[in-house]
């Protein structure tokens, strides 16, 4: 097998001295993380290594030297470098060697005994990989890597090639935790060794963080445990809960803000990367509701909105008077069964003059309400959006009690003429098998189930249009507050922290990694540049989603137009399971 | 070590095929199929314009006209990043993994890597596309639960090798159900596509 020496490219121009790595003998790969310079002392280098194992649980040691040759052939050094594979015995013994014209590379790893396999002892051939260290420590594979828990000790040996360079990265944090400004007894070369990467912002959120967190969370405990209060969960106002989409609204805040400033530790990466994605978007979410909230309040412009509000109310009622009143005479040219048309005509006309006069007692008060709603735009422009939705819903109500009724009479209908049409073949519905059986039935019987479906089929026209008007009006009312749900859907679960990632940081969400050979000379060991692969943004979508409040459609389109035409209700795509019926 | 072979695909197109030798243990592939052509592009080009023409003389507005040349444009930028594939190459490098590369008109690569240690086999596969049997190299995946099992089938050079047709969405075990011919003993009368000879690769 070829042996596989990942070199850091920060080291390339470190001066000379030893390769301290870790050995992986599964892939006979060698992962080189930092360069020791001289002068040491082998105890001390032994005592630091040690040190590195105990706290990251990665197996290191010294794995060769490296030569630099800058401008004089230093025959002395060759000689010396290779006597220290005597003191810091380690099987095999890389020599790693780098030329002064920059891109001659030599390498040689030495087996002190003879493998066990035909190879002949000696020098096995050898492939360079380059790595960006910095990179590497900071970036995420996905999927991750087998479960990768800490307690279990050693780095688990059955993940794959790359998944144990990256592993061993990361695991080796402490070791490059030392610069070169450091009095430390050991000068090691690595990527933070030009000073140790930090800011001081980071380090002062950090310090404010638990103070402010657990203020908040006892401050949202407080809340939550009022919201659990035993007056709202009667019967009324339990229910009122459960029809205002506003209520799920703000619970889903309370949740999310719960998630943020929770005093709990994130204990995987996928779990941070929720937090932060849940609060980028709480932030833009109740940023955008305060641009919202200025607009409104400047220039009076709820008093205008207020003023506008009933005259549109009044046009719509009126509207839906006139589309009655076409209705009630020969709509299309089609001609009804003008008794029946003219009975349901009334009977939604008055529930029109009703619901005018409703509008017209609340008139004096709609400015105040929107002004004291319009505030709860500070909770995050998806809080206001549910708010509209409601009131579109409340607005809107004569036309949901239209179709209700529309929808009743004509289920009433289909299944009158359902059953009468099996009585008309001499049949019926067993109920007890859940099948249709034959039956005899009387004369009278027969006679007046005849004439009773003689008179319903003559009256489904007039019920059917009364019901396909009303559903349509009732389609576009679901459609916008679906259209709104699904805005605020898109809000509440669009993952911005992890997109913004990729966007500025593509190494830190690593889809794998991708190869590039360098140029080579015959006779040197190959030599290859390992970069990161970035996780396309489909993925990072699909991946870091939040879970959103289940906006999805629960109909197929042709159950939807089955329920349509069997004039069972439909609700709009928010509600739940229990609400269905 | 680099030389260069030309095939033709199965729709009768040109293919070159590159093959570079870095060491003993690596080795390129590249496929390479020819770039967009100039004559195709003023055919279509002068096709959206006429008839945006014809249009315009119909109904005066000139609203039309502006939306051709969008469209041509974005038509073309779109054709270019994330259709038209001009070079697939497929990087082996022993005991490390295998990796393809497909890069776009436009500059945009994309890269997958598998590593050795996931790829069960590569195989050549026979599939049925239009009214004829196609073949075409692919790599078979390890699944990590059931160490015999199969977990993904994934075919190398899709776009330029063999055109596009089979269905790519292979994830699912089964969805690629012709028999699967190990590679090594088979006879060589592959004459459409013949990517290398066989791929010696030793499993770790």
């Amino acid at each position: 097998m070829v042996l596989k020496a990942f070199f850091p490219t920060c080291c390339a121009s470190a001066d000379s001295g030893l390769l301290v790595g870790r050995w992986v003998p599964e892939q006979s790969s060698a992962v080189v993380l930092a360069v020791v310079h001289f002068p040491f002392i082998p105890i001390q280098v032994k005592e630091l290594l040690a040190q590195v194992q105990q706290a990251g649980r990665v197996g290191l040691a010294v794995l060769g030297t490296w030569c630099h040759r800058r401008q004089e052939p230093e025959e002395s050094l060759g000689h010396f470098l290779e006597g220290l594979g005597a003191i810091f015995s380690h099987e095999p013994w890389l020599q790693l060697c780098r030329e002064p014209g920059s891109k001659l590379w030599s390498c040689k790893a030495t087996r002190w005994q003879a493998p066990p396999g035909p190879a002949a002892p000696g020098e096995d051939q050898i492939m360079l990989i380059f790595y960006d260290q910095r990179k590497v420590l900071l970036s995420q594979l996905h999927p991750p890597a087998v479960l990768l828990d800490r307690q279990a000790g050693d780095a688990p040996a059955s993940v794959g090639d790359l998944a144990a360079v990256f592993d061993t990265v990361a695991r080796s944090e402490p070791l490059f935790q030392s610069d070169r400004f450091g009095e430390g007894p050991v000068r090691l070369s690595h990527w933070q060794s030009e000073g140790v990467e930090a800011s001081i912002l980071v380090e002062l959120a950090k310090w404010a963080a638990g103070p402010v967190c657990l203020l908040l969370a006892s401050l949202l405990s407080l809340i939550s445990a009022a919201s659990a209060c035993r007056v709202f969960r009667l019967w009324p106002l339990s229910f009122i809960w459960s029809k205002l989409s506003t209520c799920e609204q703000l619970r889903r805040r309370l949740e999310q803000l719960t998630l943020i400033f929770s005093t709990q530790k994130a204990r995987s990466p996928a779990q941070l990367m929720r937090k932060a994605n849940t609060l980028v978007s709480v932030l833009l979410d109740v940023t955008l509701g305060l641009l919202l909230l200025s607009w409104l309040h400047r220039k009076d412009r709820i008093g205008q909105l207020a003023d506008a509000l009933i005259p549109v109310a009044d046009h719509v009622a009126e509207e839906l008077q006139d589309l009655l009143q076409w209705l009630m005479g020969a709509p299309a040219g089609l001609k009804m069964n003008r008794a029946l048309d003219q009975v349901l005509g009334r009977f939604f006309l008055y529930h029109i003059h009703l619901w005018i006069s409703y509008i017209h007692l609340m008139a004096p008060f709609i400015e105040h309400i929107l002004w004291h709603v319009g505030l709860s735009a500070c909770l995050g422009l998806t809080v206001a959006l549910s708010i509209l939705s409601d009131t579109i819903a409340l607005l809107t109500f004569h036309i949901y009690c239209f179709y209700v009724y529309g929808a009743r009479l004509y289920c009433l209908k289909i299944c009158g003429l359902s059953s009468l049409w099996r009585l008309f073949r001499g049949k019926k519905w067993n109920v007890l098998r859940q099948r249709v059986d034959s039956c005899s039935y009387d004369l009278d019987q027969l006679f007046i189930g005849t004439l009773l479906f003689t008179m319903l089929v003559f009256l489904l026209p007039t019920t059917a249009l009364y019901y396909l008007v009303f559903t349509l009006l009732r389609l576009l009312v679901v459609t916008v507050q679906g259209l709104i749900h699904l805005l605020a859907d898109l809000i509440n679960s669009l993952p911005l922290y992890s997109l913004g990632l990729r966007l500025c940081r593509p190494y830190r969400l690593a889809a794998g990694v991708k190869f590039r050979v360098l140029e080579r000379e015959a006779g040197r060991p190959l030599r290859l540049l390992m970069q990161i692969n970035p996780l396309p943004y489909s993925r990072v979508l699909n991946t870091y989603r939040l879970p959103s409040c289940g906006c999805h459609p629960q109909h197929s389109w042709g159950s939807l137009c089955r329920k349509l035409f069997f004039g069972e209700l439909i609700y709009p795509w928010r509600q739940r399971g229990d609400k269905q019926d | 070590m680099e030389d260069e072979q030309s095939f033709s695909d199965i729709c009768g197109g040109r293919l070159a095929l590159q093959r570079r030798y870095y060491s003993p243990s690596c080795r390129e592939f590249c496929l390479s199929c020819p770039r967009i052509s100039f004559r195709s592009l003023t055919a279509v080009t002068c096709t959206v314009w006429l008839a945006a023409y014809g249009l315009f003389t119909l109904c005066e507005n000139s609203m039309i006209l502006s939306a051709a040349i969008f469209i041509t444009l974005l038509g073309l930028l779109g054709y270019l990043h994330f259709v038209k594939i001009d070079q697939e190459t497929l990087l082996i490098i022993d005991s490390l993994g295998i990796q393809m590369t497909s890069s776009y008109a436009s500059g945009k690569e994309s890269t997958t890597f598998i590593e050795m240690g996931k790829v069960k086999d590569v195989v050549i596969n026979e599939a049925i596309y239009m009214q004829k049997v196609i073949y075409y190299l692919c790599i078979l995946l390890k699944d990590p639960v059931d160490p015999q099992g199969i977990s993904q089938v994934v075919p190398l050079f899709q776009f330029t090798g063999w055109a596009v047709g089979l269905q790519r969405d292979s994830s699912q075990r089964g969805a690629v159900r012709p028999e699967l011919l190990p590679l090594r003993p088979h006879p060589c009368r592959l004459d459409p596509l013949v990517v290398g000879e066989r791929l010696q690769m030793q499993q770790p």
